[in-house]
């Protein structure tokens, strides 16, 4: 693994993290304003069908997930199983575009 | 006179166990008094190593009740408050012998850290000026006084997870070269400090400062670092 590799990856995943830290507060709160206000599904859907605004902040939510864990895990896969290399940034990488599509799946759910 | 009971670890690389004795207590006794009194009075055999005795030197460092601290400089009453000490070789090291432990890989890793000073200048040219008051000046006064003791190395759980991994202490001492406007091998040391064995391993779990006798933080000079790192990353320069 190269230095710059490595230097990059960090940097991603501490903005990444930034943008988790906002996102998470936001959509925490929609979730509990939600449960408060007693929201019905179709009330909850009728609000985000067609809606940029939300369709927009997910996806950065999304994004900066799918960017933030696999860099976070292959520390843990490192450190607690000793695996390293190509294999483990193969499967990585498989995971970061398995996280991606049920993601999208997820918010488009919501918003088509 | 009240009585100290202390265990000692006592054994070699194959392995070993606690040995108990019972050591005198006195006015300002400090741990390395403690271990001193076990190898003069009641049993020469033991091994443990330590120079100056006034926390110039960093050889003495050992495990005092589960923790590393410099031997020489911490006093019993800090550290035992029921009359009881366990001590043991430091952690993360092979063991030579009892309570010595084998610095080579601690101090190979500053070599590989390249923490040695390059200078840009030959013995002809005049004195390269650096102001007190700069702030790299300041970031290098704030982590220059590290010993060697190797007790952030013994504290770190990345060590322990990651053989590979410099370590605080080399990294700390990388740190103060990269802010030494003197030094000409900057780039270089950037390239050996980064990356999976190098400054990105730490998590800041801030162990090695919170440890440290000198009241060094390791770990602001591994952030500076990362960050330097990935300003050369970005800028092609890594």
């Amino acid at each position: 693994m190269s230095a710059r590799r490595e230097a990059l990856l960090w940097g991603a995943q501490r903005a990444s993290a930034a943008l988790l830290a906002l996102c998470v507060v936001v959509h925490l709160a929609t979730m509990i304003y939600a449960a408060h206000a007693g929201l019905s599904a179709a009330q909850i859907l009728a609000r985000t069908r067609g809606n940029l605004v939300w369709l927009g902040f997910y996806s950065i939510f999304l994004l900066a997930a799918v960017v933030h864990v696999p860099i976070g895990l292959r520390a843990v896969l490192s450190e607690w199983l000793g695996w390293r290399g190509a294999s483990r940034d193969a499967v990585l990488a498989a995971f970061a575009a398995a996280l991606a599509w049920l993601g999208a799946r997820a918010i488009l759910g919501v918003f088509l | 006179m009240s009585t100290l009971q202390v265990r000692v670890w006592r054994g070699g690389p194959e392995g070993g166990d606690f040995q108990s004795y019972r050591v005198p207590r006195r006015a300002s006794q400090s741990v390395l008094d403690v271990v001193t009194h076990i190898q003069r009075m009641l049993d020469p055999s033991l091994a443990y190593r330590f120079a100056c005795r006034v926390g110039m030197c960093g050889s003495c460092a050992m495990t005092v009740n589960g923790v590393a601290r410099w031997t020489c400089r911490t006093h019993v009453d800090q550290v035992c408050a029921d009359g009881r000490l366990e001590l043991a070789p430091l952690a993360n090291l092979p063991v030579v012998r009892d309570l010595v432990t084998d610095m080579s890989e601690f101090f190979d890793k500053w070599a590989r850290a390249r923490g040695r000073f390059k200078g840009r200048h030959g013995r002809h040219d005049d004195f390269e000026r650096v102001a007190p008051d700069s702030a790299a000046r300041k970031q290098v006064d704030a982590a220059i006084e590290c010993i060697g003791c190797a007790v952030c190395y013994s504290s770190c759980d990345v060590v322990a997870w990651n053989p590979q991994y410099l370590g605080p202490a080399a990294l700390n001492r990388a740190w103060t070269l990269q802010r030494d406007v003197r030094d000409a091998a900057q780039a270089e040391r950037l390239r050996a400090v980064a990356g999976d064995a190098g400054c990105h391993a730490c998590h800041t779990h801030l162990s090695c400062t919170e440890r440290c006798p000198k009241h060094i933080s390791p770990t602001t000079g591994i952030a500076g670092l990362k960050r330097d790192a990935l300003a050369a990353a970005l800028k092609g320069k890594l």
